[in-house]
């Protein structure tokens, strides 16, 4: 790459700062909206760490990807169930707390230890392709990597129906293949909330 | 201060075990549905960074890591989508996205 080092440390302590920043926003913030944003932002800067590895394609996918589709998925789930409910309390909330905190932070450890005492076996630079690193990933696309391209792209297509079939709401009120009024009820009991008051 | 040629491999990992433990937090400790979900996407990235990282430091002329990291893009992209219309037809069913709720399979 041929940005000078200081530029380069000094954009990854800001997009790492952002990232971090951003992801405890994320869990921390009592509104979900704010949340939803900041997780746009922090797949915006986890875009800008790839165009520093040099991996412009995948930045730019990321960008497509998260930011065009995700991050946008999300927010209108936010929209549609977006409804002010008093959580019940739970009784053993600090314990709770102090054990999932503490998991995270032994795994924080962990893996900490790991990246700072392992030595990693680095590749000389000398045979980095930088800039024709589009080309490189459409020739694997279409080479090595050709079945899980197809398999990936039935992946796509199920989900897609199935992302359809579970969030659909109205159904038809005759059958196609013989006429007869379908019966609602047995498909769809969104007047009346099953199980709420079970519990 | 060192002089460093380019940004170490060790500072991309750290980055990503920090964002992968804030997204196990999350998960963990959120109540409301769609923060899970949000939590599972930050998850994804971490290992992305990370994929990223090794692919541009370890094997730099192969740069197999970019083409798993965007087979986990496409993997992320359906799970959202799936998760979310799961979300919905539950938040239909039950009136609430609240995850303490969600108990039905509890023995």
């Amino acid at each position: 790459m041929s940005i000078a080092i200081t530029t380069q440390i000094i954009c990854f302590s800001i997009l790492s700062l952002v990232i971090l920043i951003g992801a405890i926003g994320v869990v921390l913030l009592e509104s979900i909206v704010y949340s939803a944003f900041l997780l746009g932002g922090v797949f915006m800067s986890v875009a800008g760490l790839y165009l520093l590895l040099n991996a412009s394609f995948v930045a730019a996918a990321q960008v497509l990807v998260y930011v065009g589709a995700v991050n946008v998925l999300i927010i209108f789930a936010i929209m549609l169930v977006n409804k002010k409910e008093d959580l019940k309390p739970i009784s053993d909330i600090k314990s709770r707390r102090i054990i999932s905190t503490s998991i995270c932070l032994t795994l924080l450890s962990l893996l900490i230890r790991v990246d700072l005492t392992n030595v990693w076996s680095l590749s000389s630079p000398q045979n980095s392709i930088g800039e024709e690193s589009t080309i490189r990933i459409g020739e694997h696309l279409f080479s090595d990597y050709l079945l899980p391209f197809e398999v990936a792209s039935v992946l796509l297509l199920m989900a897609m129906i199935g992302a359809i079939v579970l969030a659909r709401r109205d159904v038809m009120s005759k059958d196609i293949s013989t006429g007869l009024p379908v019966d609602q009820e047995l498909i769809e009991k969104s007047s009346e909330p099953l199980l709420t008051n079970k519990n | 201060m060192m002089n460093l040629e380019s940004i170490p491999l060790q500072a991309f990992l750290l980055v990503s075990s920090a964002l992968f433990c804030i997204g196990i937090w999350g998960l963990l400790n959120s109540r409301n549905a769609v923060r899970v979900l949000m939590s599972i996407e930050l998850m994804l990235n971490a290992v992305n960074i990370n994929l990223m990282a090794f692919s541009s430091y370890v094997d730099n002329n192969l740069i197999q890591g970019q083409v798993f990291t965007i087979f986990v893009i496409t993997v992320a992209a359906a799970e959202a989508a799936v998760g979310l219309a799961i979300l919905l037809s539950l938040y239909r069913n039950r009136v609430t996205v609240d995850m303490e709720s969600f108990n039905l399979l509890k023995w």
